[in-house]
């Protein structure tokens, strides 16, 4: 079974479920706003004009979301801030998807003391405050948007090597897969041809929820000045701006704030509702 | 016999934390030389003697590996160095001044969290499809969903600014007030996951023969919960406990930026700008042996509880 059909038939099995299918239209529309949305206003996200700093939200001159400190448009900016966050995330979402897979499926088909090991070191890993090293990162080594999604998907990586892991275990012993090693089908193919896309499900339900925490790290790290640089921005870094404009101009920090909050919110119950589905023994709702 | 069994468990744990501690030591002090820039790069260029004079003061002038046995002997005697962006102090002092508040801060957030969070989680699993149970675990996932950074500025909005029921910032008030908006707004995503876990977990425990033979002997689900279902409930909570205590860490990195705290948090992002990197070394040091010796008590913790995990 091919990468793609396989995931062909995990849309097919997932289609069923409200809160699968609401939670995913409402992340399509966002994104498709972020993308078409700056194309209605006559601002970019960078044109700034002190005369009308600080305005509030209005329906007529396309000032949707009013203005920031700088006379900057807000509309654009958090449309613009949604897009940076969703590509920081889900870039950063691939590099440990990537990592995690390889890592867990050569740790799990390969077993014994190879695994043992393997395994120890993403126990070690998981011991440690990552963020801070990822502050250390971004203060050390200049801010890099490279490095924004490196360090990120670095962090995350662990929790889908242990999942993957867990399911290469299990699927090894299967007979495809043995039938594959009895006709002499390298390892190295076995694993990505064979187990791979028999991981799919579970990788799918485990990317969902990577998302958003690797959201909540891109905007912890705006949010202290160390992520996205001005005039480029991110959700983070929009609260952050209106976290210092509170008691002037709330309407800075309510609407980025919500948006980024409803992001959040959408992948964590798609991700939730994705494993009810694909696991009915821990249905709970 | 089993008590022997246990204690040998907790040391071998304890022995193996001493590798990751040292990797992470090693790890930071690499970073910290590989950063392009010195700690004493001004906009002026300082005379090349005076260069070499601080250099030398502060040993930069010797080999790697040398520099590096001379941070570990230090280490080992509880001197972090001195600080180089705040003359006279050591880093072990100003770590020492800033840690009090954070560690408040966490303590009580966790505590609060644990409380709250488990109430909830057994209310909604005892009430399970219930309305209860539903706003409950709603409310849960909101929590989960909301950063810290967005909850406190808004709390502080409607508390501090508009109500002006609580102190806005850290340095307005002497009196305890100034601590519940901070431990709230720390709190709260753990009370989320808290609750999440709880729940799922006494649900499982609330279907198991035992329970079910408790119920057959007439028993109320209130003796239920608290004589049978709660402890064996609370096993899998004790696991979170280690990457509560690092969330938590981070958290407050936040929370005392927002508040005005001058705890360890504050400290940590100011010293990583100033590249002070003496301070900022010390305290990822400390912050990792704190999460560290936290997973260490709640692995030795487990194995005593569970007799299953000490084989392994």
């Amino acid at each position: 079974m091919s990468t793609f059909a396989a995931l062909g038939q995990l849309g097919r099995q997932l289609g069923g479920s409200r809160v699968v299918v609401i939670t995913t239209s409402a992340l399509v529309v966002i994104a498709l706003i972020a993308i078409v949305g700056p194309l209605f206003s006559p601002y970019t996200y960078l044109d700034s004009n002190l005369d009308v700093r600080l305005l509030p939200p209005t329906m007529d001159a396309t000032r949707y979301f009013g203005t920031d400190d700088l006379g900057r448009d807000l509309f654009v900016r958090t449309l613009m801030g949604v897009r940076i966050t969703l590509a920081v995330a889900i870039v950063a979402t691939l590099v440990s998807l990537v990592i995690g897979v390889v890592y867990g499926a050569i740790a799990g088909y390969a077993g014994g003391k190879v695994d043992a090991v393997m395994m120890r070191l993403v126990d070690t890993l998981y011991a440690l405050p990552f963020i801070f090293f990822v502050i250390l990162l971004m203060v050390f080594f200049e801010r890099n948007f490279l490095l924004i999604f490196v360090a990120i998907g670095a962090v995350n990586w662990l929790d889908m090597a242990r999942i993957v892991r867990g399911q290469t275990l299990s699927l090894k012993e299967r007979e495809f897969v043995e039938a594959a090693r009895l006709i002499g089908v390298s390892p190295t193919r076995i694993i990505f041809r064979h187990i791979t896309p028999n991981l799919m499900s579970v990788v799918v339900v485990y990317v969902t929820l990577t998302v958003p925490q690797a959201i909540l790290i891109e905007s912890f790290m705006s949010f202290l000045g160390l992520g996205i640089q001005e005039p480029q921005t991110s959700l983070g870094s929009l609260v952050n701006n209106g976290v210092r404009h509170t008691e002037g101009a709330p309407w800075m920090l309510f609407i980025p704030a919500s948006i980024l909050a409803f992001i959040l919110m959408c992948f964590n119950f798609l991700g939730d509702g994705l494993r009810d589905q694909l696991d009915p023994k821990e249905r709970s709702g | 016999m089993q008590q022997r069994g246990a204690l040998r468990f907790a040391l071998t744990r304890l022995l193996s934390a001493i590798p990751t501690l040292f990797l992470i030591i090693v790890l930071a002090f690499m970073m910290m030389r590989a950063a392009p820039g010195g700690p004493f790069d001004e906009e002026r260029a300082i005379p090349p003697e005076t260069a070499a004079n601080i250099e030398r003061a502060y040993h930069l002038d010797e080999s790697l590996p040398r520099q590096f046995r001379r941070y570990f002997g230090g280490l080992l005697r509880g001197d972090l160095g001195p600080s180089y962006r705040y003359p006279g102090y050591s880093v072990a002092e100003l770590i020492g001044g800033a840690m009090r508040y954070s560690l408040q801060l966490g303590a009580l957030a966790m505590l609060s969290a644990l409380i709250l969070g488990v109430g909830a989680g057994v209310l909604a699993a005892v009430r399970k499809r219930s309305l209860l149970d539903r706003m409950v675990t709603g409310l849960a996932m909101t929590g989960i969903s909301i950063p810290i950074f967005v909850i406190a500025p808004l709390f502080l909005l409607v508390f501090a600014v508009y109500l002006g029921w609580l102190p806005a910032s850290w340095g307005d008030s002497e009196s305890g007030l100034r601590y519940v908006l901070p431990v709230i707004a720390l709190a709260l995503p753990q009370v989320a996951y808290v609750t999440r876990m709880t729940r799922a977990s006494m649900i499982e425990v609330m279907n198991s023969d035992f329970i079910r033979t408790a119920r057959a002997q007439g028993l109320s689900t209130f003796t239920i919960v608290r004589r049978h279902a709660l402890r064996p409930a609370m096993v899998p909570l004790l696991s979170y406990m280690g990457p509560a205590v690092a969330a938590v860490l981070t958290g407050s990195v936040v929370v005392e930026q927002i508040f005005g705290i001058p705890g360890l948090g504050q400290l940590f992002v100011r010293s990583a700008l100033n590249r002070d990197y003496t301070l900022v070394l010390g305290i990822v040091i400390f912050y990792a042996t704190l999460v560290i010796v936290f997973n260490l008590l709640v692995d030795i913790a487990y194995g005593f509880l569970d007799p299953r995990i000490r084989r392994q």
